[in-house]
């Protein structure tokens, strides 16, 4: 194999680091914005909490369970249908997103629900004493409490859903996946393959690195 | 339980030439807190876990009541059920005259705000500082800023820790947490403060330090202070009243002198011991006793008496001999008391006459 990376085309391959920092930023904002919730959800209605609820709980427990043990290539295909009807496509960028929250959201929410298990229950105990409501509770208690932990999930998350984004490119998702697979794969090109491989590497590091910084900013234990 | 729902009004009372005034605080007509008929249970697997089996309890404004018991006696279970952080299977939680059983959410949530709790662990927002942590109940409770801030600052120099401010309470000691925990409890001008173990997790210098400043908060502030613990130390300390629990009942409850010098039920007893080298006592009076005949008795000082020769100048005018077996000299709260058991030798009779001239000296005397 040669080093001069003759069938690199640096364009395109800009290009598809873009389309995989579009597929990360917005399947990452909707992740949390789905998973948090739904982890908050899990653990105030799980065993001994506040809004305890054991039928709840079971169902919700469950269809998170589903969609996480579905290997994500299989889910991406089996929701096709779905991605269609959420955002009209099932190719490109847009269309990876649904799959890739569908994916990652329930991941994040069980890491959220570990988060918030390790915060001190007599704090929770403390609040109630004090006349909180279970919203503020929430806000003011959960969230701050668990700060570190939510943004050590979120880099777990993140870091998950770069080889998501990538593993998109099989059903025609676009991005340094997609490149890898047509170039890299079908055509050969090892020089595609080592190039994207080295970019996702060094967007994983910069990520865990980051989200290591801010843990170790927010902790106050 | 009588319980009295009238406040009674002053009225004058012509004695030995002077009029007195009087005003009634009768103990059930001021009680600020009230538990009545009050049972909780568990359900553990399947099976029923009595926790609490018929609490009947009354609270004055402006005391500090103690609560005494072993590990599983329900004493944790009891103070939370003043504030419904556990909610009792039976039973009425009167606080200021409000049954808070019968509250909807909302509304025990605004009444909770007038019951401050400390706790064991202290239980602070480890992610915010001393200052966030003592306006947070405030915050709760939407109080405008500029007042948060005041009032902030009062309480941390109430419990004098101004200069922490800024730290996180991980940067504290126990003793400084628990002042953390105190300032926030005060934060919403509580009429109750509740103490859950609230010494049970620091040290003994740091105990004291810690007691004293609640002894001082409840005559400045006049506030009302229930307190649960396993340390008799605790109790003598600072409480006036005293309940003993055991087996999810109050087996013996009264004014802190009473029950600690005489107490009647064997758990009490077993408190009382932890502070009193009761064994040894035992050993010395079945030592003496097996040697002859003599007489054994224990004298009690209470308040001034303590301080004076009493015992001595009896003694000395009925030329009685007798020696000291074990003795304390101590305090509870602010009554200085002392109890001494005495042998006294020579005849029987003889004894019985200088035994009834210390009675009449104002001693309480027991024959053992």
């Amino acid at each position: 194999m040669d080093w001069t990376f003759e069938n690199v085309d640096w364009a395109e391959i800009g290009e598809g680091t873009m389309d995989t920092l579009t597929m990360l930023g917005f399947s990452t904002l909707f992740t949390v914005l789905i998973g948090l919730p739904l982890g908050i959800i899990l653990f105030l209605t799980s065993r001994g909490q506040l809004l305890q609820n054991r039928t709840f709980y079971m169902i919700a427990s469950f269809v998170v369970n589903v969609l996480r043990s579905v290997p994500f290539i299989i889910l991406m295909i089996l929701l096709i249908p779905v991605t269609k009807m959420i955002v009209g496509t099932s190719l490109g960028v847009l269309g990876a997103i649904p799959p890739l929250v569908f994916g990652a959201a329930p991941f994040f929410a069980r890491l959220v629900e570990t988060s918030l298990r390790e915060i001190d229950k007599g704090v929770i105990e403390a609040a109630q004493s004090m006349g909180a409501s279970n919203w503020q509770i929430v806000w003011n208690v959960l969230l701050p409490e668990s700060r570190s932990g939510l943004i050590a999930g979120i880099t777990i998350t993140t870091v998950t859903l770069v080889s998501y984004t990538a593993m998109s490119g099989v059903i025609g998702g676009g991005g340094l996946g997609d490149l890898a697979i047509r170039y890299g794969y079908q055509r050969f090109q090892t020089d595609v393959m080592i190039v994207t491989v080295v970019i996702l590497l060094v967007m994983v590091q910069i990520l865990q690195s980051l989200g290591d910084r801010l843990v170790l900013k927010f902790s106050r234990k | 339980m009588r319980t009295y729902t009238l406040r009674c009004s002053p009225f004058f009372v012509y004695e030995k030439g002077v009029f007195i005034f009087y005003q009634d605080y009768g103990r059930e007509v001021d009680a600020l807190i009230q538990l009545r008929h009050l049972h909780k249970s568990y359900q553990v697997q399947g099976k029923t876990i009595p926790a609490l089996t018929g609490i009947d309890l009354s609270i004055e404004q402006g005391e500090i009541y103690g609560i005494i018991g072993h590990s599983g006696a329900g004493k944790s279970t009891l103070i939370r059920c003043i504030n419904l952080l556990e909610r009792p299977t039976s039973g009425e939680v009167i606080v200021d005259g409000v049954d808070l059983t019968k509250l909807d959410e909302g509304k025990l949530q605004e009444k909770r705000r007038a019951i401050g709790m400390i706790f064991q662990h202290f239980n602070l927002l480890s992610s915010s500082t001393v200052g966030e942590n003592v306006a947070f109940p405030l915050k709760l409770a939407k109080r405008p800023k500029a007042e948060i801030d005041k009032k902030v600052n009062e309480l941390l120099k109430l419990v004098g820790l101004e200069a922490h401010k800024d730290k996180y309470p991980s940067q504290l000691s126990g003793g400084q947490k628990q002042r953390v925990g105190i300032a926030r409890a005060l934060a919403n001008d509580p009429k109750v403060l509740l103490c859950d173990e609230a010494t049970s997790a620091l040290d003994p210098q740091t105990t004291n330090s810690i007691l004293a400043l609640l002894l001082d908060i409840n005559r400045k502030l006049g506030l009302t202070i229930v307190l649960i613990t396993h340390e008799m130390h605790v109790i003598r300390s600072i409480c006036d009243r005293v309940g003993v629990i055991d087996g999810g009942k109050i087996v013996e409850s009264g004014n802190v002198l009473d029950v600690f010098l005489r107490p009647k039920h064997p758990t009490t007893q077993e408190f009382v011991e932890q502070v009193a080298d009761s064994t040894e006592l035992r050993e010395a009076v079945e030592h003496e006793k097996a040697s002859g005949n003599r007489t054994i008795a224990r004298v009690t000082f209470l308040g001034e008496k303590t301080y004076q020769p009493i015992l001595f100048q009896t003694m000395q005018e009925t030329g009685t001999v007798f020696s000291i077996l074990q003795g304390t000299i101590s305090r509870m709260k602010d009554t200085p008391y002392g109890q001494l058991v005495i042998e006294l030798e020579g005849d029987v009779a003889q004894n019985q006459k200088t035994i009834e001239t210390l009675r009449q000296r104002g001693l309480e005397v027991e024959v053992i």
